[in-house]
């Protein structure tokens, strides 16, 4: 008697177990199916006639020109650190001149695409997670739709292209800054001229540092626009949504960096 | 009642609309004639606005059938969805006016996304002509974050109106205004009527609004039609379910 309680209460719970198992897988399914159609929604209207120029135009501004000076200051610190970080051990081994070679290479190939990726994914991915939702929960949306214009080809396409399109300028405007960062950071102990930093920097950077580093920033880019328009666009009816989405959108957008720099370093690594 | 219609130009039969486990329309039927008022009452989340939702095709729904002017909105082609839309005005809740524009964007919008061309200057004066019309000639410039709950709903309709649609769905029009606001709203939506010869579909609680406008009287509960008749019937009505709304 006693064991039959034991073995149902077993078989219950085993049961239970499964069906929660097969609802979250059938909720991955969902949502992996509800992605492919997002992306074939935006894939079907990137190539179109009645592009929507003047709001790329405009979100190019909001997300370049509006990002400038966060990005400013992030690059001269993240070139500050490096430099101040890597002096000692440097020195103990005699190779401080190898320093502005090596803050170079870092900042192009690394530290400058992922740092300014991340913060993009704050900045922008959180600003269009909260527009979009907003605009959904206060039915501009739907009304968009009723007046028939194509929300996916008037708010999402220009959003995505104009990241896709300022996150990567954004990552070389903030290596250049960094690299003045560094030279800044030299300046406090040593006492090198600007040429001379730059010549050091620019002789260990090569064409390898340079070209894959820039194509991940497009992939970059490409993810916080997909991702913040996403969580935005799809987000739900109350208001308690428009922060759920913002916050979703930060989130998954600096996971998904780290996982394509993960890719693209991989990929580099084999070429 | 007005009775000056034969035509009717919305045919919905036997709706069925449902969120999950969740019916929210259960079997719904009605049409409206052309040149009428039309209001659906009913409690909240009883399905009032999901029901013209389904009309412009922002919602699907799972059974029955919807026809706009002659074309049946079940397995509608996106061209065809473009015309029915083109038919079609609706008012939301908020107004749903794009709060990165000004009140002037927010007009031409609509314009500018018209296969119709239009001239800078014929927007201008179309816009100028819909502000005249909703008695807010003056705040052309400003964002709606500057505007009150009421200025907001006119200039939602002066959005509507300006791409002259025949049918106007207007999706709780006085909810959250004071009664002299709501009374404004509720006489300019006959104005509009009278004005532009359109054919209305008004979705409220709003008792006082229903008795200003209503040239018909749909009553929803629990998904279903309860009761359709003009305003004297329902208010000679002794059903107590009815007598709660209009006492």
């Amino acid at each position: 008697m006693e064991n039959n309680k034991h073995i149902n209460s077993t078989l219950e719970f085993l049961g239970n177990k499964f069906l929660s198992v097969k609802y979250n897988f059938n909720s991955v399914l969902d949502y992996l199916t509800d992605i492919v159609s997002y992306l074939k929604l935006i894939s079907r209207n990137l190539f179109t006639i009645k592009f929507e120029f003047n709001e790329f135009l405009k979100q190019c501004y909001q997300i370049g020109n509006k990002s400038v000076g966060l990005i400013s200051l992030t690059g001269i610190i993240m070139g500050l650190v490096l430099t101040i970080q890597s002096r000692p051990p440097l020195v103990s081994f005699g190779a401080v001149t190898m320093l502005p070679g090596m803050v170079a290479v870092s900042l192009i190939r690394e530290m400058g695409p992922v740092i300014t990726a991340l913060i993009c994914s704050g900045k922008i991915g959180s600003s269009m997670g909260a527009e979009l939702g907003s605009m959904r929960v206060t039915e501009q949306i739907d009304a968009m739709e009723v007046s028939n214009v194509n929300p996916i080809r008037f708010l999402i396409v220009p959003r995505v292209l104009a990241a896709t399109i300022m996150i990567p300028l954004l990552i070389i405007y903030a290596d250049v800054i960094g690299i003045f960062g560094s030279w800044l950071g030299t300046n406090i102990k040593d006492d090198v001229s600007f040429k001379l930093f730059i010549n050091q920097a620019f002789a260990s950077v090569d064409f390898m540092d340079l070209m894959p580093a820039i194509i991940k920033s497009f992939f970059f880019g490409a993810v916080i626009g997909l991702v913040g328009c996403y969580k935005g666009f799809y987000a739900g009816r109350g208001t308690e949504s428009v922060g759920l989405a913002s916050n979703s959108a930060v989130v998954t957008a600096s996971l998904l960096v780290i996982i394509v720099d993960l890719v693209a370093v991989q990929i580099t690594d084999l070429l | 009642m007005k009775d000056t219609t034969t035509k009717n130009l919305i045919e919905i039969k036997n709706l069925k609309v449902s969120f999950g486990d969740n019916h929210v329309l259960k079997d719904v039927s009605l049409e409206l004639k052309e040149g009428e008022n039309l209001v659906v009452l009913g409690k909240s989340g009883t399905g009032k606005s999901v029901l013209i939702k389904c009309i412009v095709r922002l919602l699907k729904f799972d059974g029955g059938t919807i026809n706009v002017g002659g074309i049946e909105l079940e397995k509608i082609s996106y061209l065809d969805l473009i015309k029915v839309r083109k038919q079609i005005g609706f008012l939301f809740q908020g107004a749903a006016l794009y709060d990165s524009m000004t009140v002037k964007e927010n007009l031409q919008f609509p314009l500018k996304k018209l296969e119709e061309k239009f001239t800078q200057e014929e927007i201008d004066k179309k816009i100028i002509d819909a502000l005249e019309n909703v008695s807010l000639p003056d705040v052309m410039n400003k964002m709606p974050s500057e505007l009150s709950g009421g200025m907001k709903k006119r200039i939602g309709l002066a959005r509507t109106l300006i791409v002259n649609p025949n049918i106007l769905l207007y999706d709780e029009p006085t909810t959250g205004l004071d009664p002299i606001t709501s009374e404004e709203i509720s006489n300019l939506i006959n104005e509009t009527k009278n004005k532009y010869k359109t054919t209305s579909i008004i979705i409220t609680h709003d008792i006082k609004c229903v008795k200003i406008v209503a040239d018909r009287i749909v009553m929803l509960k629990e998904g279903l039609i309860y009761k359709v008749g003009t305003l004297s019937e329902f208010e000679n009505d002794d059903d107590s379910y009815i007598k709660s709304f209009f006492n």
